[in-house]
This record gives C-alpha cells, structure tokens and sequence, in this order.
C-alpha cells in the first residue's frame, strides 16, 4: 500500500513536469502546425539558468537569501532566459521558414536542439551539476498523512506546476490575448483577416511555451537534483508523447497526457523493469500513434483538398 | 519534359544561370559527368594522401555517402521523414556482428551474412514502414525517432536478459560494451584485412548504389515516388498506389543503410551502441541537405563535404584555413559593395587593437603572455583560467551574430556585425579551435538551420515550386 501510494506521487511529479514541457510543445503546433524540436533544450537552459541563480546566490549550503525568495528568484530566471530562447529561437530559426515547404522547419528544429546541446556542452562541460536540494529542505519534512509521505519539495513542485497550468487555462480561455491565439490556431488567415497581429500571437505562444519549459526545468533540478546538457532530449520525447496522447493541440490534452506518461513511468519503473522504463513509454507512443494519431481529447484532423 | 515538381518558367531561367559564364559551363560539364569525375578522384586519393588515416577518413566519407543515397530514396524522392534511418545501420552492423563474431560463435561467409542481413533488414523495414501509409509528416518523423530511441535502448539493455529454460543472464548485444572481434570480411576467398580494401570495396558499392538508383529514379517507381512527394492525394488519384510505394522507399532505404553498416562494422571490427546515436542522424541529414535532397550527386558530394571538411578542424592550421576562408567568403558574398567591406574589416582591426590595449592595461591576468604571430598586436589570447571568460564570451557572441542578422538598417547594424565578428575571432582562437569536435557539432547545427533559411534545396538540389 505505502509502495504504491509511493508511485502515485512520483507519479505526479513526473507528470506535472511532463505536462509542463507538452504545453509548449502542443500550443506551438497549434498555431504554427510546427513540431519544435528544440524545445527540450529550451527546458534544459532553464534548468540551468535555475541552477545559475542558485549558485550565485550562495550555492544550497549557505543561501544568502530566505529559502522562498530564492526559490522564486530561481523560478524567475528559468522562466525569462527560457522564454526569451524560445522567442530568439522562433524568430531566427522559423520565421524566416514561415512559407517554405513542411520538412524545412523540421529539420531546422534538429538543427537548433543539436547547436543547443553542444553550445551547452561547450560552456558547461559534460558533467551532472546538482541543486543540492537536500541541503536546502531536509528530505523528512513535508507531509505525513497515514501511509502518505509527500516530501515538501514535492509538494512545492506539484503545486506550482497546478499553478501554472491554472493560470495558462484563464490566460487561453478569459483573455483577450487568449482568444487571439484560439483564433489564430483555429484558421491563421482568417485570423489576419480579423485583424489579429499573428506574427505577435506566435511570439507570444513561443514566450509563454517556453516559460512553461523553463519552471519545469528547475522543478526536475529539485526533485531528481540533477542537470546536465543531454538532458532535453529524452524530457523533450516525453513531453511530445504527452502531448500527442493528450491531443496535440489541446491544452487540457497536454495536462492528461503528461499526467498518464508520468504514471506510466513511475509504475513501470516499480512494477515491470527499470531498465526498460524508456522502452515501455516509447512502445506506449507507438501504439498511440498507430491507433489514435488524434490523442485522448484531439479531434481527428481533415484533410481538406 | 520538365521534371515532376518543378515549374517550367523556373527551369528555363535556372538553366539559362547555370549555363552562362565558364564556372557555369565548367558545372555543366561537371553536373553530366560527375560520376566519372568522382571515380577518378577517388582513385587517386588514396594514393595522394598515402597514410592509413588519411584512408580511413576517406571510408568514413564513402559510408556517409552510402548513408546519404540511402536517405536520399526515403526523405528526397518519396518524401517521408525518416528519423530513425541511423537504426537501420545499426541492425545492419548488429547484425554482421552476431553472424560473423565469436558473440554466438558464428562465422558465416561474408557475402551469405551480407544477404541475410540486408533481406531481414528489408522486411524490417517494411514491417515498421507500415505506419507511414497513414501517418504523414510530423508525425512520421517523431515516430521513426522513436524506433532510433528503442533501438538503442535495446542495444544498451540486451546484456544481461533472464529467459525463461536458459540458465544465467543472456548477452545479446553486449550492452554498453557493444561486441568486438568481429572479424573482417572475406569476399569469394579474398581477406579484406586493410583499411585500403574496404576503401575500394565501398567505392564500387556506392558508384553501384549511384548508378542503380540513377536508373530507378527514372523508372516507373522512382517517377511515382516524387509524385508522392509533391502530392499525394493528387497521386492516389492517379492511381499509384502510394502506401504500398511509400514502404517500399523506406524499406529501400533501410536496406542500404544496413548494408553499409555491415561495411562499419567490419572497418571497425566492432559495433558499439554509441555508433548509432541521433549525432550520426544529423551528421546524414546535414550531408543529404547540404547537396540537396533528391539529387544523387548532390547526397554524394554533401556527404563528401561533411566527412571532410571538419577533418580539417584536427590541427590549428586547418581550423584557421576553414575558419578564415568562411569568414572571408562570407563577408565578400553578403558585404557590398566595396566600401562597405573595407570600413567594416578597418572596424575590426580597429576594434582589436583598442581592445587588445584596454584589456592588456586594466586586466592584464586574464591574457596569456606575448606570443609570436600576426594576430598578436590585435588578438586577446586568454590565459587559460579566464575560461569562464571565454565562456561568457562565447554567448555574447552568438547574441551579437543574431542582432546582427536581426537589425536591418545599416547604420545600426554595419557596428554590430564588426562587434559579432571580433567575438567569433576571439572566441575561436580562444576556445573553439581546442575542443573540434564540439565544434564540429555546433557546425553542423548552425549549418542545418542557416541552409534551411538561404538555401533549402542545397548545392545541387532543384528549387520546387510549391503546389498551392
């Protein structure tokens, strides 16, 4: 019972994390119809912009600052260096490929992510770096509810990606920016039409996807406490399975989808093998691709001639 | 007659430039006869370069061209994004491996492995083909990726596999370990022990591979494939039964691929799983691009360029040859006119000196000491500690590049591309020429993305139009 109720949490986190990293990538192709590749690396600089702020701020012994404001400065800083890749990587990379044939932005995606990685590689070195995380929060804190062990950095994790998800529905449904970017990913020409500023909707998707990435990269830096420059592209595959289990292009989609490939692979990695955990969610994927392209709450997509 | 998915008006003009002045005649008779031109040169070659590195350079660049004809039938003439092509070379070497190693104790005839490797491998590659009837673009290429990313899980992971009536863990593939001694091949009773006879093994396999898909491109299938390509709704109605063809590209092109990784893995007497990683899966995209998907000559000279070229990142002075010469043909091609050229060099050199100068007085422990050389009276050379320094640099120069790009008006942007290209010198020198193949890869995934942009159809890849 407590080993399973174990799961469950893990479970959660990971999926909370998933979920975070499929937003960027389903709002992205809901708009542009465009699989951005490189949006695993966007998590993996926001995780280590996250990590930068931690150390220059007195390293996790001996933090100069209370531990909350810390850790919203952390968030902070992942957040807009995340963002503002993720708008340099669309307006070098994409806009210029805004009408040419399908397969070029694509490839120019695994060109960015592979320039990412290394640049990182080169500034950072190949080493894990770690948050350090049990020196900050002891790992018995948190809360202890009969069998129940939610450590409180979990907790933090899995309330502030709530958060963020909560603010992302209000911001997509009740907003004026909101509608726009409904419109422009339902018909982009005739949100022009309207007179909506497209190219500013598509910036501002990539800024707000990307910031996602961003949290959700310092939210793995606390909970696994490691970092490192490959570590976009395994997270970057998840997040897209989210994404297209969910639905791609819906936004609850991405939440769920996230959601069921972290229980996935918690349960898998408890109950099955460990070894083949990856394994287990890519033939998850597979069957997913093969059976119901459109995901849990897509819609199948027409091909009009 | 025009070719399929190209427009006449276009063609007419495009021959028309191509045709005038003698570089362009010189690419005429090049672009007719470029097959002889190639065999020629790689006969010589090996002669040239003498050494056993300078071969083994050679068979990395003839595998890649292999490589880059097989993607050429799946991603240039049938249009399928085809991610996980690097599995297939790895089956290929897997395979020659577990038949001609002592791993199960196997050493068939070479020639009997090659056939049986590349008749599974087609029927793999037909079985996992299957999806591309239905899933089209995106979702293709995510999923094929995926077939790379389980491949490789397999291969790390297959060492120690508990099944049930067999006693202890099972190794199949070796794991992380990989399987060595493989032994080399042995084709109709002759050892091919040298690097150099794999080398000649491999240029008659490509120029067959070349040649044949030379006349499949003009077949019946090789004009139905680009149908499909172009539209393939349009050729459905035409009754070519496309998902049955588009199976057949890729199983075709996951044959060739694990034929030349039976090649690999004999050459290298070993196959290890971090052969087969996504960095090979870029460093074929980026050949296949640069010459331009769909065109067989231009899969053979990208892949060329993409083995060779950073060869030359191996010692200082060809990293600085490559580095300048780009340099230099950059800023001719994009700075005009003359003018315009000249003040932004005077800038640079402007711009070291007053640099070098401030940097020397008011921080002198980040530089190194005086060295002797042309550069030294303008070129920072940091001390090996200020690395972080470097480091830093290194970030405020692509932000610097990508302004430059970004900012149109010439007043404002003429200082910052000075500013961008003192940062690149610096940090080249610095700190890219020491770590080359970091470099390299950084090269490669600029060089994806700035092709995308100027030149998506690469050197020898024909402009499409785009049916609306």
């Amino acid at each position: 019972m407590e080993f399973l109720l174990q799961q469950v949490v893990n479970g959660l986190t990971l999926g909370s994390v998933y979920a975070l990293i499929a937003l960027g990538y389903s709002m992205v192709y809901g708009i542009l119809k465009l699989l951005n590749f490189a949006h695993g690396d966007v998590y993996m600089v926001g995780a280590f912009a996250g990590y930068a702020v931690l150390v220059g701020l007195g390293g996790p012994a001996d933090p100069r600052v209370p531990l909350a404001v810390l850790f919203l400065l952390m968030f902070l800083a992942a957040m807009l260096v995340s963002g503002a890749l993720g708008v340099a990587i669309e307006r070098f990379a994409y806009r210029p490929l805004r009408n040419a044939p399908r397969i070029a932005p694509l490839i120019s995606a695994i060109g960015v992510s592979f320039f990412l990685q290394n640049a990182a590689l080169l500034v950072l070195g190949a080493r894990f770096r770690t948050y350090g995380t049990a020196k900050m929060i002891d790992p018995g804190t948190g809360l202890h509810w009969g069998p129940l062990r939610i450590s409180l950095v979990r907790i933090i994790v899995i309330v502030s990606a709530v958060l963020l998800m909560v603010a992302l529905q209000v911001l997509v449904k009740r907003t004026r920016l909101g509608k726009a970017m409904r419109a422009t990913a339902i018909d982009r020409e005739a949100a022009t039409m309207m007179g909506i500023d497209v190219d500013t909707i598509i910036i501002v998707t990539f800024f707000i996807g990307s910031v996602l990435a961003g949290a959700a990269g310092v939210m793995v830096g606390l909970v696994f406490s490691r970092v490192y420059h490959f570590m976009g592209f395994v997270a970057g595959l998840k997040g897209f399975t989210a994404a297209v289990i969910g639905g791609i292009g819906s936004i609850p989609g991405a939440m769920l989808g996230g959601l069921f490939i972290g229980f996935a692979e918690s349960f898998s990695a408890a109950y099955i093998s460990s070894t083949f955990q990856n394994l287990i969610v890519f033939l998850i994927l597979i069957a997913f691709m093969l059976i119901r392209p459109w995901g849990l709450l897509g819609t199948p997509e027409l091909v009009k001639v | 007659m025009a070719e399929i998915g190209t427009d006449r008006w276009v063609d007419e003009v495009e021959r028309r430039r191509s045709e005038s002045g003698a570089l362009g005649r010189l690419g005429q008779i090049l672009s007719r006869r470029w097959l002889a031109v190639f065999v020629v040169v790689a006969l010589v070659y090996p002669f040239v370069v003498g050494g056993d590195f300078g071969i083994r350079v050679g068979v990395n660049a003839l595998l890649l061209a292999l490589l880059a004809l097989g993607l050429n039938v799946v991603v240039g003439y049938a249009g399928l994004l085809d991610l996980g092509y690097v599995a297939y070379y790895g089956l290929g070497a897997y395979g020659y491996a577990f038949l001609s190693s002592d791993q199960f104790g196997i050493h068939a005839p070479t020639l009997l492995v090659v056939a049986i490797v590349a008749i599974v491998v087609f029927l793999v590659g037909a079985l996992l083909g299957q999806p591309a009837r239905r899933l089209v673009g995106d979702y293709l290429a995510i999923l094929t990726l995926f077939f790379l990313q389980a491949f490789i899980e397999l291969a790390l992971n297959l060492d120690r596999l508990q099944l049930p009536f067999v006693d202890g863990p099972l190794s199949i593939t070796g794991g992380p370990n990989g399987i060595s001694g493989v032994s080399p091949m042995e084709i109709l009773g002759f050892r091919l022990g040298q690097v150099r006879d794999y080398y000649f093994l491999l240029l008659v396999l490509v120029v067959a591979v070349a040649v044949g898909l030379g006349n499949l491109e003009r077949s019946r299938t090789g004009i139905a494939w680009r149908a499909i390509r172009e539209d393939t709704l349009a050729a459905e109605q035409m009754t070519i039964p496309t998902g049955a063809l588009k199976v057949i590209a890729y199983a075709t092109g996951a044959t060739i691929a694990a034929v030349s990784g039976t090649i690999f893995a004999a050459v290298q007497l070993g196959v290890f799983p971090q052969n087969f990683t996504v960095a090979l899966l870029i460093v074929v995209y980026a050949a296949l691009i640069l010459g331009g998907e769909g065109s067989i000559a231009g899969a053979v000279l990208g892949a060329l360029i993409i083995a060779m070229v950073p060869e030359l990142l191996r010692t200082p002075t060809g990293a600085r040859f490559l580095f300048y010469g780009g340099l230099f043909v950059g800023s001719v091609a994009l700075l005009r006119p003359w003018r315009r050229l000249a003040w932004v060099a005077g800038g640079v050199m402007a711009v070291g000196v007053v640099a070098k100068v401030i940097v020397m007085t008011l921080w002198p422990a980040v530089a190194a000491g005086e060295g002797g050389g042309l550069f030294d009276r303008w070129l920072i050379r940091f001390d090996p500690s200020a690395v972080t320094l470097v480091n830093v640099l290194f970030v405020v120069m692509i932000v610097l590049v990508l302004a430059a790009i970004a900012l149109r008006a010439p007043w404002r942007r003429d200082p910052l591309i000075v500013l961008a290209a003192y940062t690149l010198v610096l940090v080249w020198e610095n700190r890219l020429v020491e770590t080359p193949s970091i470099t390299r890869q950084l090269l490669f995934g600029a060089l994806l993305v700035v092709l995308m942009a100027v030149r998506p159809y690469g050197l020898l890849g024909r402009r499409r139009v785009e049916v609306v």
